[in-house]
Order: C-alpha cells, then structure tokens, then sequence
C-alpha cells in the first residue's frame, strides 16, 4: 500500500479533522463521530467493492445493514429456555415441511415436462403447501410471542461474545445477498437498483413484524459488549492508577487532599467513557484495515482485474470465456457480506436493535452519496467518502446554525422567519448532501479520490 | 340474497372503493415516472419529492384562501389552490431540468447515472419542502368530509352494513378518470403528442424529421409537473399530508410502472390499480366478508387474512418481482428491461 502525495493530503484532512473536533467539542465528540466514520466507512467499501469493481448496483444496503443488526442479537443475546419450549417443536415441524416443500418443488420443475401442467401443479402445492405450514407456524410464533411479552417475547440468541456477531452478520447478509442476485440480477442497473431498494424494504418489514425472530418493533435492548463497562472501569485499581499517571501534573498541583479526590474522581468518570469509546475505535480501526487490506489484494489480483474487465466491457469479456452471471453473483455477495458485518458493528455500538430505525433515506442513499463522493473504484477514496460525508452530516447542525445566527443578526430575535429557520436546523443537512452529490456528479465525476487503473 | 348482497357492500367498502382511490393517485405516480422514462430516459427517484412539493405549495396556497375566506363550500378548498400547485411543480421540473438534468442528457450519460442524479435533485427538493413546512402531519382537507356516511347507506337501503364515501375518494377517482382522458387524447390525437411518441419510440429519426427536442422536454415537464402535483395532492387530501411519506410512496409507484410496463403510458395505470389492489386486497381481513356468504356451522373463526396488514408495502414489491421474473417487460410489453 503506498500512497501518493494526493492520498496523503486526503488522509491527513481526516485525521486533523478530527483532532480539531476534539479540542473545539472535545475528545469524546470527536470518538463518537470517529467510530461512527469508521463504521460508514466499512459500509462503503462494501457497496464500493460491487459498484466500483464491477459496476453492479445494490441498493439494498439498509436491508443487508438491518440483517447484520439481526445477527448481533442472535449471536450475543441469552436464549430463552420457556420461549423454545413451548414454540421451538412448531417452529421445528414447520422448517421441516418448508424444507420438504421446496424439494417437492424441486422435483415438480425436474419431472414433470409440459409447461403449463408445471405451472399449476406448483401453484397448488404451494398454495396448500403454505397454508398447511402457515397454521403450525403461526401457532408457534403466537405462543412464542406471549413469552413475557415485555421482557422477552422472542426465541433470544445463543448467548455467545457479541463480536462473534461481525463474522456472522456478513453470512446472513451474504446469504440474503444470494437469493436476491439469484433473482434480480439480470435486470439493467438503474431497475436492479429499484428492485434491490424495493427487497431491502421487505427486508426490513419482515424484522419489524415479526417479533418471534427480532422483537420487532418492541427493540432488543442491553446487548452485550465487546469493551469493558464503564462502572467497573471505574472500580478497577489498574484504571485507576493509569489515570492518576496520565494527570499526575494536574493532580499534583492540588494541595488540599478532598479537592484532590474529587478531582480525581471526575477525571476517572470521564476518563471511562473515553476509554469504553476509543476501545471501540481501535475494534473498529482494526476491522477496517483488515478489509481494506483483502479489498486492494482483491482489486490488483488477476480476478481483480476481470472484474474490471467485465464492468468496462461486458461482452467482450463474456467473449474471453467470463462466466458474467456468476461473476456479478459472487460480487453482489462480498459486497453485501461486507455491509452486514458493517451493521453488526452499528449494532454492537449501540448496544440496541432497533427495526423501525432503518430507513432508506438513512441507510441507502447516504452510503451512496459518501461511495460517488469517495470515489466509486478506489477504497481508499471510499473510507474517505465515509469519513467526510459522516463528518459533514453530524457538523452540519452546528454549522448551520452559526450561519444562520449570523445572517439574521441585523434581524429581532423572536422574527418568526429566523426562529423557523433556526427550528429546521437539522433538514439542512439533507440539502448539503444534495448539492454534495449533484456538484461531485457533475465536475469530478469518478470521485475525490479517482480510482487508479493500474497496467500491469 | 340479502346477506349476499351485505357482503358486496362490505367488499365496496373496505376493498373495491379504498383500492379505486388509491389506485387512481398511484397511476397518476406512476404515468409520471413512465413519462420521464419514456422521454428523458431515466428513473426518476424525485418523482415523490416532486409529488410531495407539488401537494406542499397547493397546501400553502389552501392556507391562505382559507386566511382570506374564499373557499368552494362543500369542495375543499385545496381544488382553487390546485393550479398554483401544479405551476409551481412545473417551474421546479423545469428548473431541475435546465440546472441538473439538461447536462447529462447533453453528455449522453448512461441511464444509471441519471437515476443518482435525481437522487440528489430528491435530497434538495427533500430539504426544501422538510424546511419550509418541517416534518409534523398537515390536515388540509375542509368542506364537506363525507359524501355518504355508513349510516346515512344504512337507513336508506335497511342493510346491515355501511357503505361510506368519503368526498375525498370521490374527487380522486373524478379528477383522475379527466386527466388520463384528457393524457392519452393528447398523446394519440395532437400532433404535440404524436412527436413526443415518436421521440420516445426513436430519438434519432424523430430528430431527423424535424422534431425539435427542447419543446418535447419541455412539454414532458409541463406533463410530468402536473400530474406529480395533482398525484400528491390527492394522496394528501385523501390521507393527510406527511412529508416524509412520499418517499416511501416512491417504490410503489415505480411498482406500478414497471408491472404495466414501463415506457407504456397504458400500462403505468393499468399497474397503478393492479398494485394498489393487491396490496388492499392481500392484507384485507375477510372474515366479515365470509360472514354472510357461509352458513353459519361454516363461519371462519380466525381473520381470513392472507398477510398482516403490517406486510402491506412488501406485497407490491413481491409483485414487481414476480412479474419481473415470468414478464420482464411488464403486462403491457413496455421496454425490456
């Protein structure tokens, strides 16, 4: 990985904005907005890997995002025992016969040969098929559900170390992945992004209605952690002396012993949650060299560059003996798999699944924005994206409300124009990453950071 | 025989008439897609900002002649304020078009970069409207709420359901069924019209007889611009008005026009209802339906529900998949995909 003096510039930009927030907003700010960056940047590198590498569209970024959010509760979350008891033989029998249905299936489309006996022999076996699993289905999910419906109400997880969850969330979202490319991938790129936004909603419907799986819109709350918790920090002698070490200056300036405890004692309280953040940061800091690492090996391999082959030329690369399909596949796969271990990870920081929280405007098109921005192609420029644009949409607030201070200065401060205007604060956000969007579309098109294309 | 026809009315009640209003604003979303797709050639992700800014300007104007006491009786009064609504919708089409759009269409970008751009023209638009009326729910239906209460059908016909029909239904289906006549009598009978086919069915001939390009764009958005904002403004009048609702009207209307057909003016409406039935009729609980037809040791004891009505918005994009998997190119045979 060598970099030149461009990506130098780029890289020491985010580092310095981040020093700037904390000694403007303080540190905390700034790791709060760090570890969201880091994790936006995940997230981008995951769409960038199939819209940059091979010009494959996914639009269902949110959905890959809710089932990664999904894995992090049943990895991490404790089982509850009385909820498999008396739900988990229903559930059982039903996967059983979805399992039997789809090989019936299977074997309709094998054996039978005229095409319209097909269509109808499947449509009736399905049609009872479904309702015959409906009935011991739902009969399962009711009694699950009245499980202590305010505490549980759901099956619980397997009770296993929350990180775990990161590898686990890329499976169920690479597996979502395959059976949405399995569909929708032959369609032209601006409709599989319709219909990838269209199942990314399905998607999450599904995790917010049925509560036998996810709780619902009723959330999980107090997931585990990765990090230690800042309570026991805060009693744990080793913590203690570190941060007596840290501020023995300030502490030994101090004469009088009560203040000095005092003091002492704030430090370790904000000093905890400082440590809790940046032992997230460096958690993440770590994932995300690890992937950007594999994702340039992977840009400059040989399959590297067939993926650039086909994304240039499609037809002359399927002319070269390129199986396009499955290569567009096995793409829209990784790149979904990296997402979902993105919303593992925003789970994991927020200690909370929350259903209703995925919206598109949010979770779609923002990383889409922070991907053109970046620089479609380029993964350094795509951890750039993720880092400027999560940056600008948190700093715009404040921002903006200087701004408008100032132009209405000359203006009465209860003029009912400035109080609405300072009252609409956060929308201005959304109109910034519009302008972002349309001027980097239309002047630097391949990005901030352009991709390189390496001749070997 | 009175019990069958108790069940048709609940039908009309709960299923066929909620469908027909909802259908007619979907169609009229989903026309204004197909026309950006057919004519500009792009996906238009803006189209339900566009919507949502046209039914915002028309509520603003509504604020005002309800300020200075002009209103229409038992009309509501957003119907005086509609033309406003659709001027402006126009202007901001045409602006989007001469300072975004205009530019890719010159460069001949590839249709996907278009649909990014009307992403961030769907961000702009997004904030202007969360910013100048914010983000709470706006009522501005007035006049007469009610063309026939449940009750009123009851006494008259001594049946034991309802039937009610809300003005604003009946305004939506009214209003809808004069603008696709007067849309498709412009589009076959006008010469207008007739060049805008053609430069949507070949751009390079219909440029070679001498149809000038900038005139059909602009009359595209002179189409586009009203049919967004009378589309918004009915699903507002009908539903009451939440910004951050018609961005997820955006898939179903995209829906509709990939079912129909997309690039198929006929085929955007005919999957405007089709999408709005199924998802009405899916989620629809039939047990009160069931209730009369079968005799009584029959009756269902649960809903006769196929899906819950939280499934609703996921049943028109199963649709679109499934029709994109067996008819690609939609009912009508728009363009294949």
């Amino acid at each position: 990985m060598r970099f030149d003096k461009y990506e130098w510039t780029a890289i020491s930009i985010m580092v310095s904005l981040f020093i700037i927030v904390g000694f403007v907003q303080g540190w905390s700010v700034s790791l709060v907005i760090l570890n969201m960056c880091i994790i936006s940047a995940i997230m981008t590198m995951g769409v960038n890997i199939s819209w940059g590498y091979a010009g494959v569209i996914n639009f269902g970024v949110m959905g890959f995002l809710a089932m990664g959010g999904l894995a992090a509760v049943l990895v991490s979350y404790p089982p509850i025992k009385e909820a498999w008891h008396v739900g988990g033989s229903g559930l059982g029998i039903s996967f059983v016969l979805l399992i039997g249905l789809v090989i019936v299936v299977y074997f309709i489309n094998k054996l039978v040969k005229k095409k319209s006996h097909k269509y109808w022999l499947n449509g009736l076996v399905i049609f009872f098929g479904v309702i015959i699993i409906r009935y011991f289905f739902l009969n399962a999910t009711s009694k699950i559900e009245e499980v202590d419906p305010a505490l549980a109400g759901f099956l619980g997880g397997a009770n296993l170390p929350i990180i775990f969850s990161w590898a686990v969330g890329g499976f169920f979202a690479g597996g979502v992945a395959f059976l949405i490319g399995k569909v929708a991938l032959g369609l032209r790129s601006d409709y599989l992004a319709i219909v990838t936004l269209g199942i990314s909603e399905i998607v999450v419907s599904v995790l917010k209605h049925e509560e036998w799986l996810s709780r619902g819109v009723k959330n999980v709350i107090g997931l585990k952690r990765p990090v230690p918790y800042e309570i026991n920090l805060q009693a744990s002698d080793w913590f203690i002396n570190m941060v007596t070490w840290f501020n023995s200056s300030k502490l030994n300036q101090i004469i009088d012993p009560d203040q000095k405890k005092e003091m002492l004692n704030n430090l370790i309280i904000d000093s905890s949650s400082l440590f809790v953040k940046l032992n997230y940061a460096i958690l993440f800091f770590i994932v995300m060299i690890v992937i950007y690492y594999f994702a340039n090996k992977a840009q400059i391999s040989p399959w590297g560059r067939m993926m650039r082959a086909i994304r240039d030329n499609e037809v002359s690369a399927n002319a070269m003996g390129k199986d396009i399909v499955k290569q567009h596949l096995i793409i829209f796969v990784i790149g979904a798999a990296i997402v979902g271990v993105a919303g593992a990870m925003l789970v994991t920081l927020d200690g909370l699944f929350t259903p209703s929280g995925y919206r598109p405007l949010r979770f779609t098109f923002i990383i889409w924005i922070m991907v053109i921005v970046g620089g479609s192609g380029n993964n350094l420029g795509a951890i750039f994206g993720g880092f400027v644009i999560w940056f600008a949409w948190i700093e715009v607030a404040p921002l903006t409300t200087f701004l408008i201070e100032i132009f209405t200065s000359g203006m009465d401060p209860q003029n009912v124009i400035r109080l609405h205007l300072l009252d609409s604060v956060p929308y201005f956000r959304y109109l910034l990453m519009g302008m972002v969007l349309l001027l980097i579309l239309r002047y630097r098109p391949k990005g901030i950071i352009p991709e390189k294309v390496r001749h070997s | 025989m009175v019990d069958f026809i108790n069940s048709i009315v609940v039908l009309l009640n709960f299923v066929i008439i909620p469908g027909l209003s909802y259908g007619s604003q979907l169609a009229l979303g989903a026309l204004g897609v197909t026309f950006v797709y057919a004519i500009l050639r792009f996906a238009n992700f803006a189209h339900g900002e566009l919507m949502s800014f046209g039914a915002m300007i028309t509520i603003l104007f509504t604020w005002f002649f309800q300020s200075q006491n002009i209103g229409l009786g038992i009309l509501p009064t957003a119907l005086i304020a509609l033309p406003f609504g659709i001027l402006a919708t126009i202007v901001l089409g045409l602006l989007s078009d001469k300072f975004v759009f205009k530019y890719y269409r010159t460069q001949k970008s590839v249709p996907v970069v278009l649909a990014m751009v009307s992403i961030g023209v769907m961000f702009v638009v997004n904030a202007i409207i969360r910013i100048i009326v914010g983000t709470e729910t706006i009522k501005f239906s007035d006049g007469q709420k009610f063309i026939m209460k449940a009750k009123q059908f009851k006494v008259m016909t001594g049946l034991n359901e309802g039937l009610a029909l809300k003005s604003s239904q009946v305004i939506t289906i009214l209003i809808t069924i004069a603008l696709l006549t007067f849309t498709f009598w412009f589009l076959q009978k006008t010469k207008t019209g007739k060049s805008m086919r053609a430069f949507s069915d070949n751009e390079d001939l219909a440029l070679l007889s001498g149809i000038n390009p900038d005139r059909v764009v602009f009359i595209t958005w002179l189409i586009v611009g009203t049919l967004a904002c009378v589309a918004g403004t009915l699903y507002g009048l009908d539903k009451s008005y939440k910004p951050i609702i018609y961005l997820n009207l955006v898939l179903p209307i995209f829906a509709s026009a990939i079912v129909g057909g997309i690039g198929s003016p006929f085929g955007a409406v005919v999957g405007g209802y089709v999408i709005a039935f199924s998802e009405i009729m899916v989620t629809y609980a039939y047990k009160k339906f069931f209730k009369y037809l079968l005799p009584e040791n029959l009756e269902p004891s649960s809903l006769v529900q196929l899906l819950s009505t939280d499934y609703k918005f996921a049943v028109s994009f199963t649709i679109l998949v499934i029709v994109l998997l067996i008819r690609p190119s939609g009912i009508f045979r728009g363009k294949v995909l």
